[in-house]
């Protein structure tokens, strides 16, 4: 899960992380009032779930509270297409107005878990205020890392060893050892998945802090973190996404296709969009309706595929093991005699007991194209849409 | 010969009288398995399904010797589970719980590499099945049927999919695993390839990985300097977008790497049989063992 720039520093300060003073605001009205009790400069900063944000014109620095003002009236309302927006862009609900700093050096820091070697770990580059991929990339032994044992734990070592390899003199490094302990209190107590502080500022007097910050967390973890469930903002989401989520659906909109999916498993349901694209149409979305598919789900599936207005045709992909085939085709004829579909409907269903599941479609009266094997259900549903682009 | 189970198997469910591990217990036996006991705490001394309980995983394998678990347990308490069986020195963990958070997985493993005795298969995978003889796990024991091919799945449904190609096409399977879709897994490909490798039994392997880590690009490397058997290679997610969990914790594209593409050419530069389409797994397989 994701959250604010706003709110990830709200997190980080109340581990001890030094960040800007500031505050959120909805309106323009209320950017000021920020303003006028930080006094002096301030920038004011779009708040989407996205990178890349000064580029689209969504950060803005201003000398005085008018100004300040001003920015915040451009910014809220406006539509901010940044390279991490797409071209669709976001829509600004909220800026965040924070002190302008005076910065001498932008560092990198990032914790996050690394698969391979199933560690928590910290990278840290001289290098800051730039995409760390890029780094990564172009020169990748900039990147000064630590893996952190669960057992042993963080020790100040680490954060001397990082601290002097990316440069930082000996005052500095004090500063970044208390920094560092508290992100890695922060990520192992809130189980996050990512924090992010790009950049770590260094101002002229010498002091370190969080210019700007990413945190996000990790989804298995929620259930222990009602408070972060709390900061989840919805409008970051497709709207059928959260409506997906409320029927404990997996269901991610994809761009441009109009080959609607529905398959129970999500390396099935990856390998259906795939074998779509094989056949020549384009997958209109990722839908796992789990491993049962019972008439409940299949139905609230339908439901959410004919909303989708780019949605031209609709595959469904059941592979039925433990839950037979017929039960799950029982399932798909009662659900689609109550969800209007207007559009074609290829279904396949494979597995324990097919053949009498294909019997029991073809007799529903539905009308709907049965398919049997993977390849023979693309190339109809493909079909169904007007042929292969 | 087969990998890791086998009729002499003796499985201890934890969780197994909840509504999960109740159902699937049952499937188990009917699959052949021999599951000689349950833990359940504060149920310890009762039965359950003719089976008997135990408070601990420790006293379920002095009673019975059991020497493989399977976790039913809902994911708060799931880690728990998996490291009272390494505690108690169980030599397979099969966990089947879907969602347990990572920071968990990362103990777990630490705790596994510090005791040395136990290997995890999973968490959030279908499990293990030697078809006819043993299945620990949630598969639908019906498509499978015993015979020669391997079969190693990062997926579910995929992994039935594929099994079904193989049996309607005349070929039985040795042993599949579904090593599981989360981003730390107890046993990663490179850590049973040779376990295929060296059984008799297995004449050829499957191997289904998805986008996101690098678990791929790793098998890849092993079975080029490792592998003699033929391996068929599938990864689900060519026309996943960058960014976005499919599903599975541990399918995603982070920061432009773990794509199907890069997995597909490490793995065709090493010499395996890549094939596009999930359609073509099980011909595939007929092919490079002559029986197409």
């Amino acid at each position: 899960m994701n959250v604010h720039e706003y709110q990830a520093k709200e997190i980080l300060a109340r581990y001890g992380v030094p960040v800007a003073g500031g505050g959120v605001a909805t309106s323009a009205e209320e950017a000021r009032r920020i303003a006028e009790k930080i006094g002096g400069p301030v920038v004011v900063k779009a708040q989407i779930h996205a990178g890349g944000r000064g580029k689209g014109g969504g950060i803005k620095l201003a000398q005085t509270v008018a100004e300040a003002e001003a920015h915040a009236r451009a910014i809220v309302g406006m539509t901010l297409v940044s390279p991490q927006t797409g071209p669709k862009g976001r829509l600004v609900r909220k800026v965040y107005v924070t002190a302008a700093s005076e910065i001498a050096h932008e560092y990198y820091l990032g914790l996050l878990v690394d698969r391979a070697k199933s560690r928590l770990t910290i990278m840290a580059s001289a290098e800051g205020g730039v995409e760390i991929e890029k780094v990564a990339a172009e020169t990748p032994e900039k990147i000064i890392r630590a893996d952190i044992s669960p057992s042993a734990g963080y020790s100040p070592y680490v954060g001397r060893r990082i601290g002097r390899g990316i440069g930082l003199g000996p005052d500095q490094v004090k500063q970044f050892v208390a920094l560092l302990s508290a992100c890695v209190r922060c990520f192992t107590e809130m189980d996050c998945s990512l924090v992010e502080i790009n950049p770590l500022i260094l101002t002229p007097d010498g002091k370190l802090f969080a210019l700007d910050a990413k945190v996000n967390f990790d989804d298995n973890a929620l259930f222990r973190h009602p408070d972060v469930k709390e900061m989840r903002d919805i409008h970051e989401e497709d709207p059928l996404e959260v409506e997906a989520s409320k029927s404990d659906l997996n269901y991610i909109k994809l761009d441009d296709g109009q080959v609607g999916c529905m398959v129970n498993g999500a390396g099935l349901a990856m390998s259906t969009m795939d074998i779509i694209q094989l056949a020549g149409g384009k997958p209109a979305n990722f839908l796992d309706v789990g491993g049962g598919a019972s008439k409940e789900t299949v139905s609230n599936a339908f439901h959410i595929l004919m909303r989708d207005e780019d949605v031209k045709a609709v595959l469904v992909n059941i592979f039925g093991g433990i839950v037979r085939c017929d039960r799950v085709a029982e399932g798909i004829i009662a659900a689609a005699k109550e969800v209007h579909i207007d559009v074609p409907l290829v279904v396949r269903l494979q597995g324990t007991n097919a053949r009498e599941a294909r019997q029991l479609l073809e007799a529903s009266g539905l009308k709907l194209t049965v398919a049997e094997t993977l390849d023979e259900a693309a190339r109809k549903v493909v079909a169904a849409v007007g042929g292969a682009a | 010969m087969s990998i890791l189970v086998d009729a002499a198997t003796r499985v201890v469910v934890q969780g197994m009288t909840g509504g999960e591990g109740s159902f699937h217990t049952k499937q188990m036996i009917e699959a052949g398995t021999r599951v000689v006991a349950g833990v359940t705490p504060g149920k310890g001394g009762t039965k359950h399904e003719g089976i008997p309980v135990f408070d601990t995983v420790a006293e379920a394998v002095k009673a019975t010797g059991a020497n493989a678990s399977a976790i039913f347990v809902p994911q708060a308490f799931a880690a728990d589970a998996i490291l009272e069986s390494v505690d108690a020195g169980v030599p397979l963990v099969v966990a089947i719980t879907e969602g347990i958070p990572v920071l968990d997985m990362l103990r777990v493993k630490n705790a596994i590499g510090e005791s040395g005795r136990t290997r995890l298969i999973g968490p959030n995978c279908p499990g293990i099945i030697t078809p006819g003889r043993c299945k620990i796990g949630i598969m639908p024991a019906s498509i499978f049927t015993p015979g020669t091919v391997g079969v190693l799945s990062r997926s579910g449904t995929l992994t039935y999919e594929a099994v079904d190609q193989l049996t309607k096409i005349g070929l039985g399977q040795s042993t599949a695993i579904g090593i599981g879709g989360d981003p730390i897994i107890g046993s990663p490909f490179t850590s049973l390839l040779p376990l295929y490798e060296a059984d008799v039994q297995t004449e050829a392997l499957v191997l289904i990985g998805e986008i996101g880590g690098t678990a791929e690009e790793e098998a890849a490397g092993w079975i080029q300097s490792n592998m003699s058997k033929p391996v068929v290679a599938f990864i689900a997610g060519a026309t996943a977008p960058p960014g976005r969990r499919m599903g599975h914790a541990g399918a995603i594209i982070s920061g432009g790497k773990g794509t199907a593409g890069e997995k597909k050419a490490a793995l065709r530069a090493a010499g395996i049989a890549v094939v596009d389409s999930p359609a073509e797994i099980g011909i595939t397989v007929a092919r490079l063992l002559g029986r197409a």
